[in-house]
C-alpha cells in the first residue's frame, strides 16, 4: 500500500523518539533497519531504552515522534492485536487459568481458525519445542524452562513473521539458559522468522544474534555483527560493555600511516589503531582485550612498543589463567592466557614487559 | 553397619521420638498459651452465645417449668395436662379428664403466680390466649366438677381445638414449632403441618426479600467496584493512594452518620429531589420516593458495603501482572477479548470473596434498613430484632436467626464446591 523505502527493510525505525514525561527522552532519535529473517539483539544496561523500543514495536507504547514501519507499512496507529507480531515475555505471561494447549489455542481462536486446524497447529508447535506431552498441564505445573518453551511455542503457533523477545531467559539458571539460547536460534533460523531480542546479557547477545544493537542512554552506540562488536568496538562504552576490557588513558601524540602513537599519563608511548581520535593533542581512552595482551617477547613484532608491568595477582581459572598486573599506574590491568602445557605461570611480584599488536589496541573517545 | 530394626536413639541412648516430643513440647505449650486469650474470647463471646441461641430455638420451658425469681427454685407446671397429652394421641377431643387436668394445673399456676408465663408461651402460637390463662387461673380455686362445663363457662374458647394443639406442643420443653412458625407453618388441630392463613404469612416473604435484596446489593456493589478496583490497581501509586483514601473514607465515618446523610439526600424534600424539581426535570408533585422504601435500603446499603467489594477485588487485581493482557493483545486478541478471556477469569477469586463478604453482611444488616427501609425495605434481621425487643418471643427470634445462619452456611458450602475456599482472597 505504501512504497518501500529500501528493498530489504522489514522492520524500520525512522527518527523515533520517546518520552514518558515530556521532559526527558528515553529514546533519542532512533534509526534502525532490519532485513527479513534477521536475528537482531538490543543489548544495553537497564534504562537504556531497549525495552521501550521493543514495546513501541509491539504497540504497547506509542512513539512520541518518528515512524515505525513493518514490511513497509507504518504501524504507529495500528493496535497491537492487528500487528501480527509474536511476543515472548520476561515472565513468560502464560495464562495461569488455562492449560498449555488452551494457551496455544488462544491466538488461533481469536483468529477464528477451525478446530481441527487448531489442533494440528498446536501439536506442531508443541512438538517443535519438545513439549508435546504437556498439553493438558497448567503453567504452574511446569518448570521454568518448560514454561519458557511453551511461551516460545505460543508466540510461534500463529506463524508470525516477526517475533519479539523481552529478556526471555532472564529467570533460568545458567545451564538451561545456554541450552535455550541454542534452541531459540535454531528455531528462528529453521522457521526463517525475524527476531528482535532484548537482553542485558552480553554473552547471550554475542552467541545468538546476527547483529547486535548496543543501547546506552537512549541511543544506539553501535550496530554490528557480534565479532565486529567485540573486536572493533566503536567507542569506549561499547568496549567496556561488551566483554572484558583493559583501558589506559592518555593523549594522542601523532597519527601516521593508520597508527596513532599515544602518550600515556605516566609518559610512556604505545601504538594504537585510531578509531575515534583524529588529531594530535586529543585525550583518548585506549582499549585492549585481556587475551590480546602478550608478555612473551618472542611473539611480539620487532620494534613494537612495550610497557613495564608488575604482576599483582595470579588466578587459576581452569581453562584460562587470569593475571592482574600494574601497568602505567593502572592496578586493574588483566591478562588472560590459555592453560596450555608450555604456558608460563606468572608469580606475583615478577617484573615483566607486555605488548600487543597495534591493531588490537584501539584509541577510543575519552 | 548399624542394626536398622533397632529404634533410633539419641546420643545418650534415649528413644529419638520421645526426645523430639519433649523438645517440641515447650514450644507447643508456649504457642498454645499465646493463643489462649483469643481462644477463650471466641468461646465466650461467639461459640457459647450461638450455641445458646440454637438451643433456645428448640427449647422453651414457659409451659413446663416455673422458676421463682427470688429463690431460684424450679417447679414443674402443667404436669397433669402433659400426662393427659401423653396418654391421648393428637387430635383427640379433650374429655372430662383433660379439663380436670387443666383445672388442677391452673390451681398450681395460681399458687405459683405463673399463669402469665404459661399464657405467654401459648400466646406465641395463638394470640389472645394469654388473658384466658390469667382469667381462668384467678377463678381456678372455685372450679367444681364437671370441669369441662365449668371451664367452658369461663370462656368458650377453651374448647378451641387449636388451643389444645398449642398446649400439646408447649407441654414438652423441646419443640420444633418455632422453626415451623419461622417458615410460616403451624400444626393444625390434628397435629399435621399446614401453612398459616395468608394474612399471617410474613417470614417466608421476608426471607425471600432479604435474599433477593442482598443479591441485588451484591450485584450493584460488584458493578460499581470492579472499575474502581481496576483503576486502583493500575494507577501509579501516588494517585491510587488518594483514590484509596476516598474509597476507605466511608469506613472511617460512623454508620449512623452515613445512613442519615443518605436520608438528607434522598428524602422527598431532600437535596436530590429539590435539585431535580429546581432544574425543572420533575414536577413538584412528582417527587421521587427514594427513602423509606426498598430503593432507600438498596441505595444506602450498596454505598455502605461498597468497600467490602473494592478491597478484595483490588488485592487480587494488584497481583495480576499487566503482561498477561499484553500477551493476549500481542497474540491477536482485541482489548475486549483480552479482558473477557484473560483478565476477568483471573479476578474471579476476588469477585467471589467480595460477593461472599457483601452478601453475608447484607443478609444480616440491621441498622440501615431499620432507619431508611420504611415498611417495604425491612429485612429479616429487623424482624429478629422485633421479636427480641418487642414481642419478647426469643425462641422465634432464635429460630429465625438459626435459619439465616443455616442459609449463609449453605451458601458458603456452595461457594466452596463451585469455586473453592482456597481461592478466596480477602486481601
Amino acid at each position: 500500500m505504501t512504497t518501500r523505502t529500501s528493498n530489504d527493510a522489514f522492520v524500520e525505525f525512522e527518527r523515533v523518539q520517546k518520552s514518558y514525561d515530556g521532559e526527558t527522552l528515553v529514546v533519542k532519535d532512533l534509526n534502525l533497519t532490519m532485513p527479513k529473517g534477521e536475528f537482531l539483539t538490543m543489548l544495553g544496561p537497564s534504562g537504556s531504552g531497549k525495552t521501550t523500543c521493543l514495546m513501541m514495536l509491539a504497540g504497547f507504547e506509542t512513539a512520541t515522534h518518528g515512524e515505525i514501519k513493518l514490511d513497509g507499512r507504518p504501524i504507529n496507529n495500528i493496535p497491537p492485536h492487528k500487528r501480527g507480531i509474536g511476543m515472548v515475555f520476561q515472565n513468560y505471561a502464560l495464562f495461569p487459568h488455562m492449560t498449555i494447549a488452551e494457551n496455544l489455542s488462544f491466538p488461533l481462536e481469536v483468529r477464528n481458525i477451525g478446530k481441527s486446524d487448531r489442533e494440528a497447529k498446536i501439536k506442531r508447535a508443541l512438538d517443535m519445542v519438545e513439549m508435546g506431552a504437556f498439553g493438558g498441564r497448567r503453567p504452574a505445573q511446569l518448570s521454568g524452562g518448560q514454561q519458557q518453551r511453551v511461551a516460545l511455542a505460543r508466540a510461534l503457533v500463529f506463524e508470525p513473521e516477526l517475533v519479539l523477545m523481552d529478556e526471555p531467559l532472564g529467570a533460568l539458571d545458567k545451564q538451561l539458559r545456554e541450552k535455550m539460547q541454542f534452541e531459540i536460534t535454531r528455531l528462528a533460523h529453521d522457521l526463517g522468522i525475524t527476531v528482535v531480542y532484548v537482553t542485558h546479557d552480553q554473552t547471550e547477545a554475542l552467541t545468538m544474534s546476527d547483529r547486535v544493537a548496543v543501547f546506552n542512554d537512549g541511543v544506539i552506540q553501535q550496530l554490528a555483527p557480534p565479532d565486529e562488536l567485540y573486536e572493533q568496538p566503536a567507542n569506549s562504552f561499547v568496549a567496556q560493555f561488551i566483554g572484558e576490557n583493559n583501558t589506559l588513558e592518555g593523549e594522542v601524540q601523532e597519527i601516521r600511516d593508520g597508527i596513532a602513537v599515544v602518550r600515556l599519563d605516566d609518559g610512556e608511548l604505545i601504538d594504537c589503531k585510531p578509531v575515534n581520535v583524529s588529531r594530535p593533542g586529543e585525550r583518548t581512552r585506549v582499549s585492549i582485550r585481556p587475551e590480546r595482551v602478550e608478555f612473551n617477547k618472542s611473539r611480539l613484532k620487532a620494534g613494537a612498543h612495550t610497557l613495564k608491568a608488575e604482576v599483582m595477582e595470579f588466578i587459576y581459572m581452569g581453562d584460562i589463567f587470569r593475571t592482574r598486573v600494574r601497568v602505567a599506574g593502572n592496578d586493574e590491568f588483566i591478562i588472560k592466557t590459555r592453560n596450555a602445557p608450555d604456558q608460563v605461570r606468572l608469580e606475583p611480584g615478577a617484573q615483566i614487559e607486555i605488548g600487543w599488536l597495534p591493531e588490537d589496541c584501539r584509541a577510543l573517545d575519552a | 553397619m548399624t542394626d536398622i530394626a533397632q529404634p533410633l536413639t539419641t546420643a545418650d541412648g534415649k528413644p529419638l521420638k520421645g526426645a523430639l516430643l519433649r523438645a517440641q513440647a515447650r514450644a507447643r505449650r508456649r504457642a498454645f498459651l499465646l493463643v489462649l486469650p483469643l481462644l477463650a474470647f471466641i468461646l465466650i463471646t461467639f461459640v457459647f452465645p450461638i450455641g445458646q441461641m440454637l438451643y433456645r430455638s428448640v427449647y422453651n420451658d414457659g409451659f413446663t417449668w416455673h422458676e421463682d425469681v427470688t429463690s431460684g427454685d424450679r417447679t414443674p407446671i402443667m404436669t397433669n395436662l402433659a400426662t393427659w397429652f401423653e396418654a391421648n394421641p393428637p387430635g383427640t377431643e379433650p374429655d372430662e379428664a383433660a379439663f380436670a387436668a387443666l383445672a388442677a394445673d391452673l390451681v398450681t399456676l395460681r399458687d405459683l403466680k405463673a399463669p402469665g408465663q404459661a399464657g405467654t408461651r401459648i400466646n406465641y402460637e395463638l394470640s389472645g390466649s394469654r388473658s384466658m390463662f390469667t382469667k381462668a387461673a384467678r377463678s381456678a380455686k372455685k372450679l367444681e366438677p364437671p370441669y369441662k362445663e365449668a371451664i367452658l363457662e369461663l370462656d368458650k374458647d377453651w374448647g378451641n381445638p387449636e388451643l389444645w394443639q398449642a398446649m400439646r406442643g408447649a407441654s414438652s420443653s423441646y419443640t420444633t414449632n418455632f422453626y415451623l412458625a419461622a417458615i410460616d407453618r403451624e400444626r393444625d388441630a390434628s397435629g399435621s403441618v399446614t401453612m398459616v392463613p395468608e394474612n399471617r404469612q410474613v417470614y417466608v416473604k421476608l426471607f425471600t426479600r432479604t435474599l433477593s435484596l442482598s443479591l441485588l446489593i451484591t450485584f450493584l456493589t460488584f458493578i460499581l467496584a470492579y472499575p474502581i478496583a481496576h483503576l486502583l490497581a493500575t494507577l501509579p501509586l501516588r494517585h491510587s493512594n488518594l483514590l484509596m483514601i476516598l474509597v476507605l473514607l466511608p469506613f472511617w465515618t460512623s454508620l449512623l452518620v452515613r445512613t442519615t446523610s443518605w436520608m438528607v439526600l434522598l428524602q422527598s424534600q431532600g437535596v436530590l429531589n429539590d435539585t431535580l424539581v429546581g432544574l425543572g426535570i420533575l414536577g413538584d408533585d412528582g417527587r421521587l420516593q427514594l427513602m423509606y422504601n426498598r430503593a432507600g435500603t438498596v441505595i444506602s446499603m450498596t454505598h455502605i458495603l461498597l468497600p467490602f467489594m473494592v478491597l478484595p477485588l483490588y488485592s487480587v487485581m494488584r497481583m495480576i501482572n499487566p503482561s498477561y493482557v499484553r500477551a493476549a493483545r500481542s497474540l491477536g486478541a482485541t482489548s475486549w477479548t483480552a479482558f473477557r478471556r484473560i483478565y476477568f477469569p483471573q479476578t474471579v477469586p476476588g469477585i467471589g470473596a467480595g460477593a461472599l463478604l457483601v452478601f453475608i453482611l447484607a443478609v444480616g444488616y440491621y441498622i440501615t434498613p431499620a432507619l431508611v427501609g420504611g415498611a417495604d425495605g425491612q429485612l429479616i434481621s429487623n424482624l429478629i430484632a422485633f421479636h427480641m425487643q418487642k414481642s419478647l418471643n426469643w425462641s422465634l427470634a432464635a429460630a429465625l436467626a438459626a435459619l439465616l445462619l443455616a442459609g449463609v452456611l449453605l451458601l458458603y458450602w456452595l461457594y466452596d464446591r463451585l469455586i473453592g475456599i482456597d481461592n478466596l482472597k480477602l486481601g
